[in-house]
């Protein structure tokens, strides 16, 4: 594998016994995965952050990694905690948890990333070009930078990523190389998609044929952001996907299916019978969550107008990042979802908070991704529109 | 009977140990008890296995990328394989043993280890050589 100066003398220690580390990782994976070089990433996003996923042996290799004197040369964000960083009291979050999941926090700040606490940092700060390399680990938001900007970034591990943000480099292999990027499927979208719930079932029923490569999309007329996050967070949960094209909408989707030739069909039948086979059968949940991936203001403006003059029976728990919580309030927002009881949350999500321990066993969600993974550590989910939701668990109904 | 078999080095290294040799993947991150070495995936073949100091046998990880942090932590605790043996090293195990400094071998046909009870894995040389 070929090394420039600078890469030599991170890889002989120069730098440190931790850059050394990393980079000696990133070379052996590059050798693994047979890359000819390093490339520069200008940034990383670093996954594994919440104490309920990693536990003590994420806790104590970050401080030791820190310890060592680690530092990132590029700006790195970090994923959603296991709790609210401010609000975990109230939320009822033990002592010991908080603790531990403080200890995570600072010892990634002490390497220099940044403590925002998103699955979105496209939506708050960290927002690449199109075609510039970055190593991110979030797997609805590599699939977003792949598919809806153009940037290029593997689906890295959260100790890739790190390494990544340490060295600020990658091995040039798999999503960075123009000829990884092509379709490998077609799927003809035969009905029409009302809402970011609706492409969350669309990636069901893509992943229901086909579990792995680049789906293009043809037949979609429209789709905004908030759609097309919901589209990559269902296909790389359901399928580990890390790029899909939609034909006039997405940049890299001209010329990207020249020599496809497997097809399937989705119908308006298919997207039903997702809704049907993602839904738990339940008539009564603990409460709604919303925001996986974490909400965006245009999100949060919908549910203002949905919720205007209701309340609702059970906790409606809404999911953002503090950015868009802050653009929120200044938009007179917050106030308002409060008054019909919604919380809202920063640095957290459904899937990363213990909230067994928080006495919410069955939630009802508008998100695909948030299905996959609650169902997956034996949760009953109901997942739903959010207008049904709202009116199925609104006072009075 | 000294018998030598070719495998690729993921992490250099030598590693001498008794071997223990499952077919099924194994998931470090809830699969392994880090402060002891004990595999506790309940059902799996090993359950109840300490692989401490061990030659670990096994086709390839599975699970969450987090298994990285908890094959670096069984080194700290000094719970750690003396070796890694896999028909394919996956990222998340390629990733562990670096970081802890593990030796570790892939292109294995495992099946070859079955019955061998003791190797020396060379990651230098890419060899692993059966002892008894």
């Amino acid at each position: 594998m070929y090394l420039t100066k600078e890469e030599e003398k991170m890889l002989n220690g120069e730098y440190g016994s931790a850059v050394a580390r990393c980079m000696k990782l990133l070379v052996k994976l590059g050798e693994k995965f047979g890359a000819e070089k390093m490339i520069t990433v200008s940034s990383a996003q670093i996954a594994g952050i919440s104490y309920k996923n990693i536990g003590d042996a994420g806790v104590e290799f970050l401080e030791e990694f820190a310890k060592k004197g680690a530092k990132v040369r590029v700006t790195a964000f970090m994923n959603p905690a296991g709790m609210d960083l401010e609000k975990w009291k109230e939320l009822g979050i033990n002592e010991e948890f908080a603790k531990n999941q403080m200890r995570i926090i600072n010892a990634l700040k002490k390497m220099g990333v940044v403590a925002s606490a998103t699955c979105t940092p496209y939506l708050t700060g960290l927002l690449p070009r199109f075609r510039e390399h970055i190593a991110w680990s979030e797997s609805s938001a590599v699939i977003f930078a792949n598919s809806v900007i153009g940037a290029r970034t593997n689906r890295e591990g959260g100790p890739s990523a790190l390494t990544a943000a340490i060295t600020g480099r990658t091995p040039y292999y798999g999503m960075h190389l123009d000829e990884n990027r092509k379709a490998d499927f077609i799927v003809k979208i035969e009905t029409s998609l009302e809402d970011a719930t609706d492409f969350s079932a669309l990636a069901y029923a893509v992943c229901r044929h086909v579990k792995k490569g680049i789906p293009y999309f043809k037949g979609i007329e429209s789709a905004n952001v908030d759609e097309l996050k919901a589209l990559g967070a269902s296909l790389a949960a359901y399928g580990a996907m890390a790029m899909f094209h939609i034909e006039k909408i997405t940049p890299e989707a001209e010329n990207a299916c020249e020599n496809t030739k497997e097809k399937i069909s989705i119908t308006q039948e298919d997207i039903k019978n997702a809704y049907e086979e993602m839904s738990g059968k339940l008539e009564e949940v603990d409460a709604i969550a919303v925001g996986c991936p974490h909400a965006s203001i245009e999100e949060l403006k919908k549910l203002v107008l949905l919720l205007h003059g209701k309340k609702l029976r059970i906790p409606l728990f809404v999911f953002t990042s503090k950015t868009v919580k802050s653009v929120a309030e200044r938009a007179g927002y917050v106030e308002k979802l409060e008054k019909a009881n919604a919380k809202i949350l920063t640095d957290t999500c459904p899937v990363v908070m213990p909230i067994e321990e928080l006495g919410i066993e069955k939630l009802a969600v508008n998100s695909g991704k948030a299905t996959f993974y609650l169902a997956s550590s034996g949760k009953i989910v109901v997942f739903e529109k959010i207008e049904k939701l709202i009116e199925r668990f609104c006072e009075g109904a | 009977m000294k018998h030598t078999i070719k495998c690729k080095p993921v992490m250099e290294g030598v590693g001498e140990g008794d071997v223990l040799y499952t077919e099924q993947p194994i998931s470090f991150y809830g699969g392994v008890d880090a402060k002891t070495g004990v595999i506790v995936e309940k059902g799996h073949e090993l359950e109840g296995k300490c692989i401490a100091r061990k030659v670990l046998v096994f086709p390839h990880g599975k699970g969450s990328t987090v298994g990285s942090y908890v094959i670096y932590a069984l080194k700290k605790y000094g719970k750690a394989p003396a070796a890694i043996v896999n028909e394919e090293t996956e990222t998340i195990i390629a990733t562990g043993a670096i970081l802890a400094e593990i030796p570790c071998v892939e292109n294995v046909d495992i099946s070859l280890l079955k019955n061998a009870k003791r190797v020396r894995v060379d990651a230098f040389r890419g060899e692993i050589i059966i002892l008894e």
